[in-house]
């Protein structure tokens, strides 16, 4: 049964919500952050945060992978896609807007702009309609990077190229990290990322920055027991890194994904919208498969692009800095009808996550 | 779409990479199943029309044993 990998059960939560009150009674407040969207999204839809001490604040890292993607990769699709090459991508990508405008308004202005499920979808279209150009816009972070890797590595047909914008999330928390003023004291780390890298890569922030750091699953009793367990390590003094997930989590993760992975992409430097340059924190083809590079068959430049547009603060909600209720334009200016920054676009953003479920501040 | 979401679903048929899999609503959908060793009958993590796991209901039992046991310490 499907239902048995679901924890909702109310009496156990009671419980858990029972133990996380009475330990915090020991601590001063404490800020814990997650980065990922799915767990943004469990911890709203359920009102998690009501159920939780004032002195305890989970906040919402940089865990979007669409919110993140700068300006100037949108900037590129849409430039191809003006140009008569078939954009697919995904459907959260289709409003977030570029420096001008979103792939939606090209694809108004006449582009061909089509939403997948995945990259399978792309590749059978691409072998279906091959007197037309094909581009896949590969965004997501490590759990999407592997089947664009799979699609690569067989040298899909020749009408079908890609647009490689996967990010790496370690890196990110690192720089969150290291905001001296973000004053963090323990990680969420997303459970579905960890599904492919396992825990290994995490280990640096209890080692080296004297951070709990749970890799959680995405039920509310999963998110519940991940806070209580950063709680535990942090009253007892004792920073290590632990696995809430372990249905889904495997120490070493996906092994095959991760050498599929290492095969097709190299590691870079990357912009992310909001946050910068952040080292080693992307995947590109690696020289073998270049020839799959939109980049190079195209002979795109990316120029710099408008990552925030005047007025939007995503790039303090995305660090978890501020609430999207404390941003001017929420729900003014700015909503999921009419979106101002990439943070009320994507359904797996912090401020579409709020105004959808609104009465949460 | 939520792009790191996955949801289980229950392993139908597997011819090579291609299974076809139960969501639990009774409507089979085809998914690639590269990343994963797996059997009709197991479990898989879906995302984006990819399995990136194998999950058994035995670890998900073991959790909520692990749950109850953590519980019963702290009120001990």
């Amino acid at each position: 049964m499907v239902e048995n990998f679901r924890f909702r059960d109310a009496v156990l939560a009671k419980r858990v919500v029972k133990k996380i009150n009475k330990i915090a009674l020991k601590e001063d407040n404490i800020k814990i952050c997650h980065v990922c969207g799915t767990h943004e999204w469990t911890i709203t839809h359920f009102g998690l945060r009501s159920l939780l001490p004032d002195n305890v604040e989970v906040i919402a890292g940089p865990g979007c992978p669409v919110c993140i993607v700068p300006a100037s990769e949108i900037d590129e699709a849409i430039q191809l896609a003006l140009k008569g090459v078939v954009i697919t991508c995904f459907g959260d990508v289709l409003r977030v807007p570029g420096s001008k405008m979103s792939l939606l308004d090209a694809k108004a202005e006449g582009a061909d702009i089509r939403v997948v499920y995945g990259i399978g979808d792309a590749v059978k279209m691409a072998e279906k309609n091959v007197d037309k150009e094909f581009v896949f816009f590969a965004i997501g972070f490590e759990t999407t990077a592997p089947s664009t890797a799979i699609e690569v590595m067989k040298k899909p047909a020749e009408n079908l190229s890609f647009l490689v914008s996967h990010r790496i999330i370690p890196p990110a928390m690192k720089l969150l990290v290291e905001m001296k003023d973000l004053s963090l004291n323990g990680f969420i780390a997303p459970g579905h990322v960890s599904t492919i890298i396992g825990v290994k890569p995490y280990r640096i922030f209890p080692e080296l920055y004297h951070m709990p750091t749970v890799v959680t699953g995405f039920e509310p009793l999963d998110v519940l027991f991940g806070v209580y367990m950063i709680l535990k390590q942090l009253n007892e003094g004792k920073p290590r890194l632990e696995n809430e997930y372990i249905r889904a989590v495997r120490e070493e993760g996906n092994v095959k994904a991760r050498q599929l992975m290492r095969k097709v992409f190299e590691v870079v430097d990357s912009n992310w919208r909001g946050l910068g340059v952040i080292p080693s924190s992307a995947f590109k083809l690696r020289e073998e498969y270049e020839s799959f590079d939109a980049h190079l068959r195209y002979c795109l430049k990316a120029k710099e692009g408008v990552d925030i547009q005047p007025g939007c603060k995503c790039h303090l909600i995305i660090i978890g800095k501020i609430k999207p209720t404390e941003c001017s334009l929420f729900m003014k200016a700015c909503t999921p009808q009419k979106p101002v920054g990439p943070c009320m676009v994507s359904s797996e953003g912090t401020c579409h996550i709020w105004a959808k479920v609104s009465k949460v501040a | 779409m939520a792009m790191c979401l996955a949801i289980p679903a229950k392993v139908v048929d597997v011819k090579g990479d291609s299974a076809r899999v139960d969501f639990g609503e009774g409507v089979l959908r085809e998914v690639n199943v590269a990343l994963v060793d797996v059997e009709v009958g197991n479990y898989v993590l879906v995302h984006a029309g990819y399995a990136i796991e194998v999950i058994s209901e035995e670890e998900a039992q073991e959790t909520l044993r692990l749950w109850n046991e953590i519980l019963e310490a702290a009120e001990a």
